[in-house]
C-alpha cells in the first residue's frame, strides 16, 4: 500500500491504485478488491456503469483536459493528476482549474514524477494529498509542504493575494 | 523605490533557508543533478564554463548605494573582484563556489536583494526604461507597475515550471521604446485610452534566440486594475498549451505563431473571462500604495543651467561632448540624467570591478539621492543630477573610466559574456566588441555616425540581442572554429525589426574591417538627416553586401 501525505504533512496509507491506461485493443484492468483510479475519457465513456461508485476515482495525465468533466467533478470521491516529469508543471494549471473553475471539493492527489521540493507549489494550487516518488525521504514532506508560511498571490489555497491582507 | 516591509522580508529570509537546505541536500546525494538544476536555477545559479555563474536580480534595474556597496563586497568575499551587468538590467557574478551560494543569498537579503528567477523556465525579472520617472514624456511611471508584477511573480505556485522562460517588459514613454518591450514574451505598452484612462497595449510572443520574432499585439487596451488577471490568463494558456517536446520551440512566441496572434487572443480571452474579477484583480489603493515608493525625491526649485553649461561647453571640448551624448534631458528644470558608460575600450562591456561599485555608489550619494539604475544597453545612470554639477561630475568619473562619450554609439556595444565564461557559447564576444572599439577610437568619426546599435552575441541564446542590433554579430562553430555572422537592419525600438543576415560568416580578426565597411556603404549613401538604421531601410541590403564581399 502506497504512503499517501496528507495536506498538513502527516502520512497514512491507503489502497488506491492507479490504473494506467491500457494499450490499443486491451480493455480497463480494474482491480476487484481496491479502489481505482482510471483515466479520466475513459470514465467519461463508462459514465454510466460508474458514476455513483465510490470506489472508481479518475486521473489525468498532464495534456488532459481536465474541462472534459467540469460539470460532474463532484460526483468522483478521488482525482489524480499525474506529474509525467517533475518540471512538466501542467498538472499545477488542472488543479486549479478543477477546484476553482469546476468547483471540485473532495480529494485532489498528485501522483507520478512528485519530489519534496514542489509540495508546497502542488498544496497552493488545491492538492491535498500526494504520492511522493518511492526514492524520496517522506520525512521531509512536512518540512517541505511549508518552506514559506505565505505567498503573494491568490491561488486555491487563499482567496486574498498579499496586497489585499495589506490593504486590510 | 520599493522598500521591504515585514511580509518581502519574511519570504526573502524563508527562500534563502530553503536554498540552503537544497543545497545541503543536493550536496549529500539527496537531490540528483537533474532535480537540483531547477532549483538552482530559479535561485540564479547556473554551471559555467570555468564555475558557476550567479545572476542576481536588479528589479527593472533599480540599485540604491547601499546595495551596490554589497555587491562590491560580495565580489571580494565570494569572487574575484567584479561584476558583470547584463541585458536584463541584472547583475552577474562569474566565479562564485556553489556551497558560498547561500551565504551570498543572505547577504543579498540583507540589503533586500536576491537572485530569485533570473533563471528557469519561469517569470524572469520585470524590466523598464532606464530613464523611468526622470523623462518628460512617459505617461505614467511604470515601476509601480513593475514592482506589482515582480510581486504576483515571485513564487507564482502555478507557473515555477513553463515549457520555457518567460520575460515581462513595460514601457511607459510615447516616443521611444528603451525597454526593448517588443522581444519580450509579454511586452506592455503603457498606454491613455480615449476616455483618459490609463492601461496597457499588450503585445505577446516577441523574443530573439533561433526563431526571432517581433511581439504581436494581442490587446490594443487592457485596464490597470486587470493587468495581474490578464497576465495570469497568458500564462495559463502558455502553461497548459506551450510545447515541451523540443526544448527550440518551447517559448510562447512559437504559440502565437502556431495559433496566429488572433487565435492566441482568443483563448486568452477566454481564459481571462473566468478570472478577471477573481481576488487577482488589482484594486486602486494597491497600485496607489505602490506608487507610493516611487515618489519625487526632493529635488530643490531650479533654473535651468544654461549659461553656466554654455560656458562651461566652450571651455572644455570634452565636456561638450559628454554632455552631448551622455547627459539627456530631464523632465526637472535644473536637473539633468546622466549616463556612466561602461564601455571603455579593453573592459570586456558591462563589466565593473568591487572598487567600481564602490564608487558608483558614492557617486550615487554625492549627486543622485543615493540611487542608480541599469540599462539594458549595460551602463549605469545616475537619473537626478544637478546641472550646475555636472562639470564636477565630469571630472570626477573620467579617471573612472565611466566618462566615455560614446552612449549610443557604435562603440556603445551590447555584449555577452561569450565563449570567455560562458558554457553555452559558441565563440567569443568580448575580444570582437574590443577589436571594433580599437578600430573606431576616433569620437569625432563616432558622432559623425549618430546613433548606431552594435549588438554582439556569442551564441543563438542572443543574450547580446545581436538579433535587433542595427548591426548585428552572431558568433557560430564551424568545425570547431568561431566564425561570425553579420545581420543589418535590426532595432528593438518602437520600430523594432529584427535583422537580416549579410551573408557568409566571417574570420574573428576580419570583423572590424567588415563594420568599417558597412560603415563605409552608409557614409557614402546617407542624406544629411538619416541615421544608419534610416538608410539601410532606404538602400536594403544588396549595397552593403557587394561592398563587403567585393
Amino acid at each position: 500500500m502506497p504512503d499517501v501525505i496528507n495536506v498538513d504533512g502527516t502520512v497514512r496509507q491507503d489502497d488506491w491504485v492507479v490504473v494506467p491506461r491500457p494499450e490499443d485493443g486491451e480493455s480497463l484492468d480494474i482491480p476487484s478488491d481496491q479502489p481505482a483510479l482510471i483515466p479520466a475519457d475513459l470514465w467519461l465513456a463508462g459514465y454510466e456503469h460508474f458514476t455513483g461508485n465510490d470506489r472508481i476515482g479518475v486521473w489525468f495525465d498532464s495534456h488532459d483536459e481536465p474541462e472534459m468533466i467540469a460539470d460532474r467533478v463532484n460526483e468522483l470521491p478521488l482525482i489524480g493528476v499525474n506529474f509525467p516529469r517533475f518540471v512538466d508543471g501542467r498538472g499545477y494549471s488542472i488543479a486549479r482549474l478543477l477546484r476553482e473553475r469546476f468547483g471540485y471539493q473532495n480529494e485532489l492527489r498528485a501522483i507520478g514524477d512528485v519530489l519534496l521540493d514542489q509540495l508546497q507549489f502542488m498544496k497552493r494550487c488545491g492538492f491535498d494529498s500526494y504520492v511522493l516518488r518511492a526514492d524520496k525521504d517522506i520525512s521531509q514532506a512536512a518540512k517541505c509542504l511549508n518552506f514559506f508560511s505565505q505567498g503573494y498571490q491568490a491561488a486555491t489555497d487563499t482567496d486574498l493575494p498579499l496586497f489585499r491582507r495589506r490593504a486590510g | 523605490m520599493y522598500v521591504y516591509d515585514e511580509h518581502d522580508r519574511q519570504m526573502a529570509a524563508e527562500r534563502v533557508a530553503q536554498f540552503r537546505d537544497q543545497t545541503r541536500r543536493a550536496l549529500a546525494g539527496e537531490l540528483s543533478e537533474e532535480e537540483f538544476l531547477p532549483l538552482r536555477l530559479q535561485n540564479g545559479l547556473y554551471v559555467q564554463r570555468h564555475a558557476p555563474m550567479l545572476r542576481i536580480c536588479v528589479p527593472y534595474g533599480m540599485l540604491r548605494s547601499e546595495q551596490l556597496r554589497r555587491l562590491a563586497r560580495i565580489t571580494r568575499d565570494y569572487d574575484k573582484g567584479y561584476a558583470h551587468f547584463t541585458t536584463r538590467q541584472n547583475v552577474q557574478l562569474n566565479w562564485p563556489a556553489l556551497e558560498d551560494v547561500p551565504d551570498i543569498l543572505a547577504d543579498l537579503a540583507e540589503v533586500e536583494m536576491h537572485a530569485n528567477q533570473t533563471s528557469g523556465n519561469c517569470i524572469r525579472n520585470t524590466t523598464t526604461d532606464q530613464f523611468s520617472g526622470v523623462q518628460a514624456d512617459e505617461i505614467t511611471d511604470p515601476r509601480p507597475y513593475c514592482e506589482i508584477i515582480r510581486q504576483w511573480s515571485t513564487f507564482h505556485p502555478e507557473f515555477a515550471f513553463l515549457p520555457r522562460k518567460f520575460k515581462v517588459a513595460v514601457n511607459a514613454s510615447e516616443k521611444t521604446d528603451r525597454a526593448a518591450i517588443r522581444i519580450h514574451d509579454i511586452g506592455l505598452q503603457i498606454v491613455r485610452n480615449d476616455a483618459g484612462e490609463l492601461g496597457f497595449r499588450v503585445h505577446v510572443g516577441g523574443g530573439l534566440g533561433r526563431t526571432p520574432m517581433v511581439g504581436p499585439v494581442i490587446r490594443e487596451f487592457l485596464p490597470e486594475l486587470d493587468l495581474l488577471t490578464y497576465l495570469e490568463a497568458v500564462l495559463r494558456v502558455y502553461n497548459r498549451y506551450g510545447r515541451r517536446d523540443n526544448k527550440f520551440k518551447a517559448r510562447i512566441k512559437i504559440l502565437v505563431k502556431a495559433l496566429t496572434p488572433e487565435g492566441f487572443a482568443e483563448k486568452v480571452e477566454a481564459e481571462w473571462a473566468h478570472i478577471k474579477d477573481s481576488p487577482t484583480r488589482l484594486t486602486p489603493e494597491a497600485i496607489e500604495r505602490i506608487k507610493g515608493f516611487f515618489t519625487e525625491p526632493p529635488y530643490e526649485a531650479l533654473d535651468n543651467a544654461t549659461d553656466l553649461l554654455a560656458r562651461q561647453r566652450f571651455e572644455n571640448r570634452g565636456f561638450d561632448q559628454w554632455l552631448n551624448h551622455n547627459v539627456g534631458v530631464h523632465k526637472k528644470p535644473g536637473y539633468a540624467i546622466v549616463t556612466l558608460t561602461l564601455k571603455k575600450t579593453g573592459t570586456p562591456p558591462g563589466d565593473v570591478t568591487d572598487h567600481q561599485l564602490e564608487q558608483i555608489a558614492d557617486l550615487a550619494d554625492e549627486y543622485s539621492f543615493g540611487e542608480v539604475r541599469v540599462t539594458h544597453h549595460q551602463n549605469v545612470v545616475l537619473a537626478d543630477v544637478r546641472q550646475d554639477r555636472l562639470l564636477e561630475l565630469w571630472e570626477a568619473i573620467t579617471p573612472m573610466g565611466f566618462g566615455t562619450a560614446n552612449l549610443n554609439t557604435l562603440t556603445d556595444i551590447i555584449c555577452c559574456p561569450g565563449g570567455d565564461y560562458c558554457a553555452l557559447a559558441n565563440a567569443k564576444s568580448i575580444p570582437v566588441a574590443e577589436a571594433i572599439q580599437r578600430r573606431f577610437e576616433d569620437l569625432d568619426y563616432l558622432y559623425d555616425l549618430g546613433n548606431i546599435d552594435l549588438n554582439i552575441s556569442g551564441c543563438m541564446n542572443a543574450c547580446g540581442h545581436h538579433h535587433v542590433g542595427n548591426i548585428g554579430v552572431l558568433g557560430v562553430d564551424k568545425k570547431g572554429e568561431e566564425f561570425y555572422q553579420v545581420s543589418l537592419g535590426g532595432s528593438s525600438h518602437h520600430d523594432a525589426d529584427i535583422g537580416k543576415i549579410l551573408g557568409p560568416s566571417f574570420a574573428r580578426e576580419d570583423m572590424p574591417e567588415v563594420v568599417a565597411k558597412i560603415i563605409d556603404v552608409y557614409v557614402d549613401q546617407r542624406t544629411e538627416e538619416e541615421e544608419f538604421l534610416d538608410t539601410y531601410r532606404r538602400i536594403g541590403i544588396k549595397p552593403f553586401k557587394e561592398r563587403v564581399y567585393a
